[in-house]
């Protein structure tokens, strides 16, 4: 067994029973006197395995599966089969232990009280965490300072913005410095700015915490900042599991090459070439082209045409993701 | 998940108090909501029914002056709190903490009870001024007892609420299965008479439900009605315990049919 891994999942399933019901006055009479279950199958089978010190991304259309697993991963969730282990620990059991370990952070949802500055919801957490107050002040400080909210801890939290609340909440979630933590959609409704901030304090806190964290997000930036390895996740099945670099060389083997012609002479004439064409506006083309032909075909532009600029990039992650997401394969 | 420290209980109900404190009108009208033993009192004086019971007129003002304070002290709506909880998404994280979710709601009843306490004091006054004959002044031990008494009464209900709570494990709206226990509560538990007004039929097997136990019991205690403290408190203690261990069956049933709605 490998010492350095914390999590892991060996076919692990997890069904809901579901009451459907038909349109109209018909279906809600028999929704009534004979409602009907359906087991909806929401993770089939995963096997996962994730080391120490990690950050993981769980990637995924809507509905995938991701969150339940970060819920069956965090003790929330019984899984219907399989086996889990988490440091040692089951986390269904949720054990003391074990929860001194993780922290559960979500996107728009919140465990500060409403009414009081967030100050007093630090200081509560601590006490359930058995942390003592001299010990739970230090943290504050130190996170406080590292996620820049001094001076709104002492504010209700109803009066704190979202990206103020994000990061309170956050405060929350570490002063009793897990060393898993779950993150699902933590920079939703977040500006940009709040957005990388956000993502600048996990990196440095995988850093300086060696802590493992897995993560779900629909902000592609969050995942290509934070995580060299990605899990994908389609209808509960994992479709891939791998460096995010590999995945995205298999899902697009071509680069973009965006030209700019002096002529639209000339810009006919590359229509006609035979090449992928992504884009086409009055004397600017973006062709796609195969990694391996770049050279070749570069070169042979350059000597044909006479061009006012030229750039090559990768297609965005985005896009790339987004048609994984689409194509379910 | 029950390993509570000191530093918990003390932190978890400063924190409740501040939050209540932020509500403070609210609890001052629920506090003067709580004034149906009041109209009782005024209903059954007007009337002369307390004749039949050979009970006097100032005794029943204070039995019933008991009654509001039992109740003031013992108002559970934990049912309510964690299916809102529960629909929201909002009892996840109290979940994945080691600290049973039910004591943040029980510290909260705690809190607000200390909250409302000022305000019940003030209403008792009122009482007092307009009814000078029912003044009274129960000695240091009964005192001590009805608090107990009354104490036990919030933690039958809190447990019975706590139980029904679960349900929303299995289904959504456990809320109305309370509506089940609000009206014997309200009949049978002595806030609108005093149990011992009661057909005799009746008497015959409400003594071995807890409702009696609820309201009209520390109300006599703490009215100085007649009264058998030790075998009262045995039996509040027998429904504690029976609706503790039936708790811990339910949540540990219910917790694993746990779905996480609205994370």
């Amino acid at each position: 067994m490998n010492s350095n891994k914390i999590i892991e999942l060996k076919n692990i399933s997890k069904s809901f029973f579901i009451a459907s019901k038909e349109p109209g006055l018909n279906g809600t009479l028999k929704h009534f006197f004979n409602r009907k279950y359906n087991e909806k199958k929401v993770v089939k089978n995963i096997n996962i395995e994730i080391r120490k010190g990690e950050i993981v991304g769980f990637l995924g259309a809507n509905g995938a599966g991701k969150t339940t697993i970060l819920k069956i991963l965090c003790g929330l969730l019984y899984p219907t089969n399989g086996f889990i282990s988490i440091d040692g620990y089951r986390p269904y059991e949720r054990k003391s232990e074990f929860l001194n370990k993780i922290s559960l952070i979500m996107g728009q949802k919140q465990q500060l009280i409403w009414d009081l500055p967030p100050i007093d919801s630090f200081y509560l957490n601590a006490a359930i965490y058995g942390i003592e107050k001299s010990e739970a002040k230090k943290r504050i400080k130190f996170l406080s300072e590292m996620l820049e909210i001094n001076k709104e801890l002492y504010l209700p939290v109803r009066k704190l913005s979202l990206g103020q609340r994000m990061k309170a909440e956050l405060l929350a979630a570490l002063i009793h410095n897990p060393n898993i933590l779950f993150l699902d959609e933590p920079t939703l409704g977040l500006d940009i700015n709040a957005q990388a901030n956000l993502r600048k304090f996990l990196q440095l806190y995988n850093k300086e915490t060696g802590s493992t964290i897995l993560l779900t997000s629909h902000y592609m930036k969050d995942i290509t900042y934070l995580c060299r390895r990605v899990i994908c996740i389609h209808e509960g099945i994992v479709t891939y599991d791998g460096k995010l670099e590999k995945l995205l060389t298999k899902l697009s083997p071509r680069k973009e090459l965006s030209i700019i012609c002096k002529s639209k002479k000339d810009i006919e004439s590359l229509k006609n070439l035979g090449l992928d064409i992504k884009n086409l506006e009055s004397n600017e083309i973006t062709l796609l082209i195969k990694k391996e032909d770049i050279k070749k075909t570069l070169k042979n532009i350059l000597n044909k045409y006479e061009l006012e600029d030229l750039q090559i990039s990768e297609p965005p992650v985005d896009e790339i993701i987004g048609k994984l997401l689409t194509n379910n394969n | 998940m029950y390993n509570l420290t000191p530093n918990k209980i003390g932190t978890l109900l400063k924190t409740q108090y501040s939050n209540m404190m932020e509500y403070r009108v609210e609890i001052a009208l629920w506090a003067i909501s709580g004034v149906i033993p009041f109209f009782m009192l005024n209903i059954w004086t007007n009337n002369g029914l307390n004749e039949s019971l050979n009970i006097s007129n100032i005794m029943l003002s204070r039995y019933f002056l008991s009654a509001f304070f039992v109740r003031q002290f013992s108002v559970v709506w934990v049912v309510f709190t964690f299916e809102e909880d529960a629909l929201l998404g909002r009892i996840s994280p109290y979940l994945i903490q080691p600290i049973h979710p039910f004591f943040r709601y029980f510290a909260q009843h705690i809190a607000e009870q200390i909250t409302r306490f000022p305000f019940a004091l003030i209403i008792a006054i009122f009482f007092f001024i307009f009814n000078p004959e029912s003044l009274w002044s129960p000695s240091i031990g009964t005192i001590f007892i009805s608090l107990i008494s009354t104490f036990f009464s919030f933690l039958i209900q809190f447990l019975i609420q706590s139980i029904i709570a679960c349900f929303c494990f299995w289904t959504e709206k456990a809320s109305s299965f309370e509506k089940l226990i609000f009206i014997p509560t309200l009949f049978l538990s002595g806030l609108l008479a005093p149990v011992e007004s009661f057909p005799e039929f009746v008497k015959s097997w409400v003594y071995f439900t807890p409702f009696p136990y609820l309201i009209d019991f520390p109300a006599r205690i703490l009215s100085e009605n007649n009264v058998n403290i030790f075998s009262g408190l045995c039996v509040q203690i027998i429904w504690i315990i029976l609706f503790f261990l039936i708790f811990i069956k339910v949540w540990s049933q219910g917790s694993k049919k746990f779905t996480a709605m609205g994370l």
